[in-house]
């Protein structure tokens, strides 16, 4: 990254010095775990160069923005519908949440036993490392797990603008009607903050927008149901990941050209592992940028990883969002109902979850599932437990995992991999 | 052939030797400080033409050696079948790892449970609250046994129990009594995870637990049904490993 950006950087008010520091770790990390993959479609090479400039080219076009009049907008979760937040012509973010950082400052405010993806938010905040969230002209928490909307609390008073969403616990009529008070209040707060009208015609654009990005994200899906995987998982969480905060378009047409060229690999019966690698999909909590570590266990231990049931996967792009009616009430009518279908552990009861998974179990044919929680995840510890046995009720070999950011326990997360992929072949 | 499985675990290191179907070497040294050099001095006394790794260093071994590996699971499921023809369930206390693992009717691993991130439950468990009464760890069994009846221990973290214990023994409370009390711990929690991964079925305790009599003792007594424990229970990783590396093409 070049030396306009260090002034970018001081511009925002971040730590130089703790920057460059988090800079060299995700570079070196990047290396070790991306770089080091073989036969990566040519087609990654758009998110190599988006992971070199991701806090320099990125923030730089965030900024421009800005200087435009138009608005950024922070979020740490899928519920924060994009739809809307494009009809203002604003550009969402989803905020970073995948490393440790400045957790001594971190746990002055917050317990220690939170979840690492909580504390990864402050610990980036209070640790002033990250351009996104001093780019934010607002962000925005949802009343989603106890953890986060405690948090949001604290959060309050360490951000200039944070405006919280209230969630639904039930998929019930009464939950709906929360959802759509809520979206509609959160429409009136963009109006707000970008002083743009929102109007149907704009409402229709923005879940055009977002419809295509997902479209795209639906195609990449489809085509690792294909042995040998012509993508590895590793890749296509990458492209998950990037999904929440790239330039929508270009972001669209990246995934887009990935999967021509992962057609022709297939064609030419071409894929990252050998046909006949032990195939899994993973199950539970997102894993946030740049939350790397645990995909990188499973496929150096000789598996592929061929689907994620997550926020930051097919749980969270799984929908399009209804385009076909033409006034504002009916466009916030579908808005809500798409994202009501999001089938989080954070709602009671869930049961729309292990059919999912066993749906992508059929569709990827994968061969077993690792369900994946943050270490002090109530609802997804609680919800893995019940997976397990419906799974196993199936006879589809599962594994349960709960872990952290901390790389003290890769050596054990390793040995139960293996032996769980032992068990598969 | 000569086809060899060394298991270097967090205490020590086991290496067994095969010719066909009869073992020629079973050796055992400490893992210390620098397994790697451990593991050499016990190859160059025995005579393999292949080798396979398991256990916590068994990337290690890779590594130096370029053998390949194969998890303890597997190697504990494929030495115990050996040994057990007909067994389903393998109870596996180590140094800092224990496991339930469960068989199906081929022998193969179907469903394998371990202990969380920390070492409650396992050997280090025992061994600091060994020495925390003033035991060896080679007579903390013996002398948990000569105890009619255990103190009860709330705590399963090391720490914790440890100060428990401190407390126990500040009150007067019977060293051996405690040791009892400890003992239960483990099993409550061993039992805790055979349970949640395999029915019944002919069950096998091994690892370096496994020559705890009184962990024998009290595991068969609340399981209520015939524990079979290997001669050497520590070797049986090594000796899975050796049985695959055979069979390996």
């Amino acid at each position: 990254m070049s030396e306009d950006y260090r002034n970018m950087w001081a511009d925002l008010g971040m730590d130089l010095a703790a920057h460059d520091a988090l800079l060299e770790v995700l570079g070196k990390g990047y290396q070790d775990i991306y770089l080091a993959q073989k036969n990566r479609p040519k087609g990654m090479g758009y998110f190599d160069f988006v992971m070199s400039e991701v806090h320099g080219l990125r923030i730089k076009e965030l900024i421009n923005e800005k200087k435009a009049g138009r608005k950024v907008i922070g979020s740490f979760c899928v519920f924060v519908p994009e739809e809307i937040v494009r009809a203002a012509d604003a550009t969402l973010v989803g905020l970073c949440t995948g490393a440790d950082f400045a957790t001594e400052e971190v746990e002055k405010i917050l317990p220690r036993n939170t979840c690492s993806l909580i504390k990864s938010a402050f610990g980036f905040k209070l640790g002033k490392v990250c351009p996104f969230i001093e780019s934010s002209d607002m962000i925005v928490g949802e009343n989603t797990c106890d953890g986060k909307k405690k948090s949001y609390e604290v959060l309050k008073d360490l951000v200039p603008n944070l405006y919280v969403m209230d969630l639904p616990q039930m998929k019930s009529e009464e939950g709906r009607a929360l959802l759509k008070a809520e979206y509609q209040r959160f429409k009136e707060a963009v109006v707000n903050l970008t002083g743009v009208s929102i109007d149907a015609a704009r409402l229709k654009k923005g879940i055009e927008l977002v419809n295509n990005k997902r479209k795209a994200m639906h195609r990449l899906s489809d085509l690792r149901k294909a042995d040998p995987a012509p993508i590895s998982g590793l890749d296509a969480l990458l492209a998950n990941q990037v999904f929440f905060y790239d330039d929508i378009v270009r972001f669209t047409d990246s995934v887009n050209k990935i999967c021509d060229e992962l057609e022709d690999r297939i064609a030419d019966n071409k894929g990252v592992f050998p046909k006949g690698t032990p195939r899994i999909v993973i199950s539970g909590c997102p894993m946030a940028v740049p939350n790397w570590k645990f995909p990188w266990i499973v496929e150096t231990s000789g598996a592929v990883i061929v689907g994620e049931e997550s926020c930051i996967g097919e749980r969270g792009t799984r929908n399009l969002t209804d385009n076909t009616k033409e006034s504002t009430e009916e466009l916030m009518d579908a808005i809500v109902d798409r994202h009501f279908k999001v089938d989080c552990a954070i709602f009671t009861p869930n049961p729309d979850r292990v059919n999912h998974i066993l749906e992508m179990v059929e569709k990827y044919k994968a061969d077993g599932v690792i369900h994946y929680g943050l270490q002090f995840c109530q609802p997804y510890a609680t919800e893995a437990m019940s997976v397990e046995k419906q799974l196993e009720a199936k006879n589809i070999p599962t594994l349960r995992i709960d872990t952290d950011y901390s790389m003290e326990d890769v050596g054990q997360l390793k040995t139960r991999v293996e032996a769980f992929i032992e068990l598969l072949r | 052939m000569y086809c060899a499985g060394i298991d270097i675990g967090s205490r020590s290191i086991e290496l067994v030797v095969l010719r066909g179907s009869e073992i020629v070497s079973s050796l055992r040294a400490d893992s210390g400080f620098a397994p790697i050099q451990q593991a050499k001095k016990l190859i160059t006394q025995v005579r393999y033409d292949r080798i396979m790794a398991t256990g916590y260093g068994r990337h290690l071994f890779e590594c130096s050696f370029k053998a390949p590996t194969v998890t303890e699971i597997k190697a504990y499921a494929v030495g115990a079948r050996f040994l057990f023809p007909n067994v389903t369930t393998i109870l596996d206390i180590g140094g800092q790892d224990s496991k339930a693992i469960a068989l199906n009717d081929s022998g193969r691993v179907s469903k394998f449970e371990m202990n969380d991130r920390c070492a409650a439950g396992t050997g280090k468990f025992l061994e600091i609250m060994a020495h925390s009464l003033g035991f060896t760890l080679e007579e903390f069994g013996q002398e948990a046994m000569k105890a009619t009846e255990g103190v009860h221990i709330n705590s399963m973290c090391t720490v914790f129990a440890e100060s428990e214990v401190t407390s126990l023994v500040a009150k007067g409370e019977d060293r051996r009594k405690i040791a009892m009390g400890l003992h239960r711990s483990v099993v409550r929690r061993s039992v805790g995870m055979v349970k949640r991964v395999a029915g019944s079925g002919l069950m096998v305790f091994a690892g370096g637990v496994a020559r705890n009599p009184c962990m024998r003792y009290l595991l068969q007594d609340t399981l209520n049904q015939i524990i079979h424990i290997p001669d050497d229970p520590q070797m049986v990783g090594a000796l899975g490993a050796a049985l695959l590396s055979a069979e390996a093409p």
